[in-house]
């Protein structure tokens, strides 16, 4: 371990070094911490949800009576609240933060010590960007309070439902011109960041997949993010003008013609957004398919099977992930040549994924594995996403998609992508650069009691809602599908998923602990505690500001482990030789 | 330790870019894509209408328009020479363009408060019909780049002009990157000119 | 573009060329609506006008005939988006347009 200890730079007051930093470090933290926040408040209104599920119409105990009478008089939900919970568990959980948290949070902190920069291009725009964040994040957690509650039109806002909801759908749309503001800055800094700051001889093909998976991720989020903030100022106007861009002509709301003038049209929303979220999707989940394989590169000790095509099956997912959206949209009256389009290209999509993932796999053969928590994480991952991919196939058939569409089936799918898949995966970063950023590793004892308590409620929450979708249970019905006949036979799964999600909340309190006891450690970890080969791991851990103590050179590939003339079983990108195994020490 | 940031200013060798260029291109087509997403808007809802009208139906001023895009035009090509006259070092003549640049940008914003106040008082408002919510959403928006552009180059022009003498190579840069957003904006107004008021 | 190797004097000649040439455009663009051409047929002239003008400031006010090709790459890409934004949408609500009124 270098002796950084006395390092001397400039002093910063402690608004500058901690509040209003532009370190990527302090500036990744900060997203990672509040997009940590944001998760277990998008969690807490999920598991309000589950209560009126499992117990339609009963009286929550205890808490119930905390909400108010306008939200849960005596305790009992009302089914306005239920939408609040609903739509803004949604929009929370994804814009504000798997994604913050895998870009803002990951992207900022690692991605510059991958690539052996000192920062970002442009630190002031990142600073901006992270406060851009914290407003709209502020806005939304503020919509609860406002009257008639937080936005209940779903995280889609389709209008012209959410045309005419209340007024917390206006404050739904000022937050997301904020956070649609504030990963247009993120994206612009990371592109120019990994073109312009690369350590001299880090050519493309040397990048880490994880920084791939970054540069792809920021141009979704560059390219695919611009339409909603259009979309969003069409319904801006809807609301607050009282144009009509999205309320068709001749339209009737509780008995009265509404005033719509000219004819707008709601499928246009639709298209906007869908352009955005389904890029989305794979902004959702390529950082995290970045994390799982740093984390199994260096826990297999060896190198990735199949670097180049993993990389080639990257672009060409970003790249296609623009031209898929209308599948979430066959019910829409496209007509069959446009569905028979896009199921075509939604099968195509699934191909890099499906190399991406076989790669990773294959990955494991022959290995020998380190079953540390960050490995666990990352193991488990895969057949969690392998689930979550493979149960799409059905929706993105327009034919099997009539009949799931909009049910507890499409929940499943899609919770298994970004449940066990892309939250494991974070969970996996999580314990992976823990000690790069404190300087101090995780407790493994605690990040197992963590681990397979996860692991069994996640399946315990999502494989459930498979079986209630096929059933035919429609999702964000209030009474959990109690009315109808058809559902009966699946309503009971409703208490098995309500107490695992409850369950899920328990197993998440070693981590919580883990998180916050391990900072009381003793600096002790090192510079390069997994023994791995990035750049990052060349740094002092935790990185000084301008990160390293002199500007690294790269070598050769990233994921250089076993190498068969090395004596050591890890050949970091950064060191220069790679001695010969010396003859004499083999008798 | 700290190392400063490097490219901010000269190219790097193997792009050939420093890292203005590239943020502000990336910036422009995100722009690109948002402006993508309104004319997708006016494409659909235009197509779609069951009762479209032209721009004319609503007096909308094709020689007002029509004077504000030479407007547009002139200050683009202002920007342009007070950009090359930093490079011929020529400071004053940038002072002179830069000035120029606002100033048209400016009168840009007059004759758009004048349409709109004169929509307004005939009772034209964006809920009066599909037309005109586009029509107040598209140049509102298109409206908004250019306080934004203007607000820059008058920073350009005053204050942070004070750059010219301490770093002159960044500074040009700087006036490089706002021309292109300028530019960027001029360019947006070229296609809603014909698209609002003609067709 | 470098601020090193470039003929000023040539480039700025270059801009009046396109001033010129963009002012001739727009009195063309609104010419071109008094000849009152059915509207497929206008909608068509006028978007080719203003996309030559377009291009003019793009390739010259912008420099991009001469930029370095990350820039190309990425604006082509942008390009290639934007056209799916503008058609894709339409191709699909064909369906739920009536096109013929």
């Amino acid at each position: 371990m270098s002796d950084h200890e006395h390092e001397h730079h400039e002093e910063l007051s402690f608004w500058r070094k901690y509040v209003f930093s532009t370190d990527h470090k302090v500036i990744g933290i900060q997203y990672t911490v509040t997009a940590l926040f944001f998760l277990f408040f998008g969690f807490c209104l999920m598991m309000l949800m589950r209560w009126q599920l499992a117990f339609p119409g009963k009286a929550l105990p205890i808490i119930g009576a905390l909400f108010g009478a306008d939200r849960m008089p005596d305790g009992i939900m009302l089914p306005e609240f239920y939408n609040q919970l609903g739509a803004m568990h949604g929009t929370i959980m994804v814009f504000m933060g798997v994604v913050p948290l895998a870009v803002g949070g990951f992207g900022n902190f690692v991605v510059p010590l991958q690539i052996g920069a000192p920062d970002m291009t442009f630190p002031r725009l990142n600073m901006l960007s992270y406060w851009c964040y914290f407003v709209g994040g502020v806005i939304m957690f503020a919509s609860f309070f406002v009257p008639g509650g937080a936005a209940q039109s779903g995280w889609t806002s389709y209008p012209p439902l959410s045309d005419i909801a209340p007024s917390g759908q206006t404050w739904w749309l000022m937050g997301m011109m904020a956070l649609i503001f504030s990963s247009l800055l993120g994206a612009i800094n990371f592109i120019t960041t990994i073109i312009q700051l690369r350590a001299p001889g880090l050519t493309f093909f040397r990048f880490p997949f994880f920084v791939w998976a970054q540069f792809v991720t920021s141009f979704l989020l560059l390219l695919a993010f611009p339409p909603l903030q259009a979309a969003s100022f069409f319904q801006l106007m809807d609301r607050v003008f009282g144009t009509s861009f999205f309320m068709p002509e001749g339209l009737v709301i509780s008995g009265q013609l509404s005033e719509a003038t000219g004819g707008g049209s709601p499928i246009l929303w639709q298209h906007l957004f869908w352009f955005l979220a389904h890029p989305e999707v794979y902004v959702l989940i390529l950082p995290a398919l970045g994390i799982v394989a740093e984390v199994i590169a260096n826990n297999t000790r060896r190198p990735l099977w199949g670097y180049k095509s993993m990389v080639y099956s990257l672009i060409f997912l970003g790249f296609m992930s623009f031209i898929v959206w209308a599948h979430h949209m066959f019910l829409t009256g496209m007509g069959s040549a446009m569905s028979a389009f896009f199921q075509t290209t939604t099968m195509i999509i699934s191909i890099p994924s499906v190399i991406i993932l076989t790669a990773l796999i294959l990955s494991l053969w022959g290995g020998s594995i380190r079953f540390t928590t960050p490995m666990l994480f990352a193991l488990a991952f895969l057949p969690m996403f392998g689930i979550g991919g493979l149960t799409g196939l059905p929706l993105g058939l327009a034919s099997t998609d009539i009949h799931l569409h909009d049910t507890y089936y499409v929940i499943g799918h899609f919770h298994y992508v970004v449940a066990p898949g892309t939250l494991f995966a974070m969970f996996a970063g999580i314990y992976y650069w823990y000690p790069k950023a404190t300087g101090r590793k995780m407790s493994d004892f605690l990040g197992k009691l963590h681990f397979w308590p996860s692991l069994i409620f996640m399946n315990g929450i999502f494989m459930p809602m498979m079986i209630q979708g096929l059933a035919g249970m429609q999702r964000r019905l209030y009474d959990g599908g109690e009315i109808y006949a058809h559902t009966q036979t699946a309503l009971h799964w409703h208490k098995v998923i309500s107490i695992s999600a409850w369950g899920l909340a328990l197993a998440q309190i070693p981590f919580i602990i883990n998180f916050f006891a391990s900072l009381r450690k003793p600096k002790t970890a090192g510079d390069n505690p997994w023994h791995s080969t990035t750049l990052e791991w060349a740094a002092p851990s935790p990185p000084p500001h301008g990160n390293f103590t002199e500007l690294p050179t790269v070598y050769r590939a990233a994921y250089e482990y076993s190498h068969p003339d090395h004596d050591e079983d890890y050949l970091p990108q950064f060191q220069a030789d790679a001695q010969a195994k010396p003859a004499a020490a083999t008798p | 330790m700290s190392m400063a940031i490097p490219y901010t200013v000269e190219p790097r060798p193997d792009t050939g870019l420093n890292n203005v260029k590239i943020g502000i291109w990336l910036f422009l087509a995100s722009e690109v894509m948002l402006f993508g997403g309104l004319f997708a808007g006016y494409i659909i809802l235009r197509v779609g209408s069951t009762d479209w009208q032209p721009g004319s139906a609503f007096g909308l001023s094709v020689p007002l328009a029509f004077t504000n895009t030479l407007v547009l035009i002139t200050s683009s090509v202002t920007m342009v020479m007070a950009w090359a006259s930093l490079i011929r070092k020529d400071f004053s003549k940038y002072r002179l363009y830069m000035g120029i640049t606002v100033l048209c940008g400016l009168g840009f914003m007059v004759i758009k408060y004048i349409e709109y106040t004169s929509k307004f008082s005939h009772g034209y408002y964006p809920s009066t019909h599909i037309f005109l919510a586009l029509y107040f959403t598209l140049t509102g928006l298109h409206g908004i780049h250019v306080i934004a552009g203007m607000g820059y180059n008058a920073y350009l022009w005053g204050p942070g002009a004070k750059m010219w003498e301490t770093a002159p190579e960044q500074f040009t840069n700087r006036v490089e990157a706002s021309g292109l957003f300028w530019h960027f904006v001029d360019l947006v107004w070229i296609f809603l000119f014909p698209v609002l008021y003609l067709l | 573009m470098s601020h090193h190797d470039i003929d000023i004097d040539k480039t700025v000649r270059t801009y009046m060329m396109v001033f010129a040439a963009l002012i001739v455009g727009t009195i063309l663009t609104v010419g071109a609506s008094y000849i009152h051409l059915p509207t497929g047929p206008a909608i068509a002239l006028a978007l080719l006008i203003a996309s030559a003008k377009g291009s003019l400031v793009v390739l010259f006010f912008m420099h991009l005939i001469d930029e370095k090709k990350f820039i190309y790459w990425l604006m082509g890409l942008a390009v290639v988006f934007f056209i799916f934004e503008l058609t894709v949408p339409l191709i699909t609500e064909m369906n739920n347009i009536d096109l013929g009124s």
